[in-house]
């Protein structure tokens, strides 16, 4: 039997909702408090609790540190995309009124829904690496010497 | 009818209330670690749930409700949980119970 037991089975058991329940934040962000921030910390939760459990070399399989890098650099893509596409419909930066002309509101619900994709992927990926680059130093109680 | 919902629903924040504060007094008051951990740990769960029961009553059969008991079972999952894993690093570090002078001999022989 394993030393860490309980703490893995109740990971388990929570990993997935953690990850469910940041989505529900993200995508429910223009009605209700949250957004792409609140998601993204706890999305990356998700991934650090899994981490934290199971050690760093299986989490680092889920979600390879490249892919952490690449992600931090698609979220301000995406965030300044979706700018730059207002100025290509003939609208200022960020003036989501133009995706819609003839409903502004239902404009301005998708471009804010494309902004706050784009800061809850970069969120997620910068909690995730500072989360990376502590944990891959050298730690101060192995594992095998619980 | 309301007024039974509610004289119910404050009994039981009433009683949270009393569980948390009790807790509260025994994590500052007692003398060592695993006295205080026991202390906040148990009488917290059970403030917790009653906390989350009156809440429910004062709700009705509302979305409300359904988050709040959402809420009450993932924090009586993960309280004990994360009480366990303290406790745990604890001892593994070396940290061990006081045993009563009584019982010194018993553990020696």
């Amino acid at each position: 039997m394993h030393h860490h037991l309980i703490l893995r089975v109740i990971t388990k058991l929570l990993v997935g909702t953690i990850i469910l329940f940041a989505f529900y934040v993200q995508f429910h962000g223009d009605f209700s408090p949250g957004g792409g921030f609140q998601a993204g910390v706890i999305m990356a939760v998700a991934f650090i609790l899994y981490g934290l459990v199971f050690g760093l070399n299986h989490v680092q399989r889920v979600l390879p540190p490249w892919v952490v890098h690449k992600m931090l650099a698609l979220g301000v893509l995406i965030y300044a995309g979706t700018g730059v596409w207002n100025m290509m419909l003939g609208g200022e930066f960020l003036n989501y009124n133009i995706f819609s002309p003839l409903h502004p509101s239902h404009g301005q619900h998708s471009g804010i829904l494309y902004v706050e994709l784009g800061v809850g992927i970069t969120v997620t990926g910068v909690m995730v690496a500072i989360y990376y680059a502590f944990a891959g130093r050298r730690p101060f109680i192995g594992d095998d010497d619980w | 009818m309301t007024l039974l919902i509610d004289i119910l629903s404050w009994v039981c924040i009433l009683g949270g209330v009393f569980f948390t504060v009790v807790g509260g007094i025994g994590l500052l008051r007692f003398p060592d670690f695993w006295s205080r951990l026991h202390a906040v740990s148990v009488s917290d769960s059970a403030g917790m749930l009653l906390f989350i029961f009156g809440m429910c009553l004062q709700a009705g059969f509302t979305l409300v409700t359904v988050k709040l008991i959402l809420i009450g079972f993932f924090m009586f999952i993960t309280g004990p949980t994360a009480t366990h894993a303290i406790a745990n690093a604890a001892l593994v570090t070396g940290l061990r119970p006081p045993v009563a002078d009584d019982l010194k001999e018993d553990d020696a022989a």
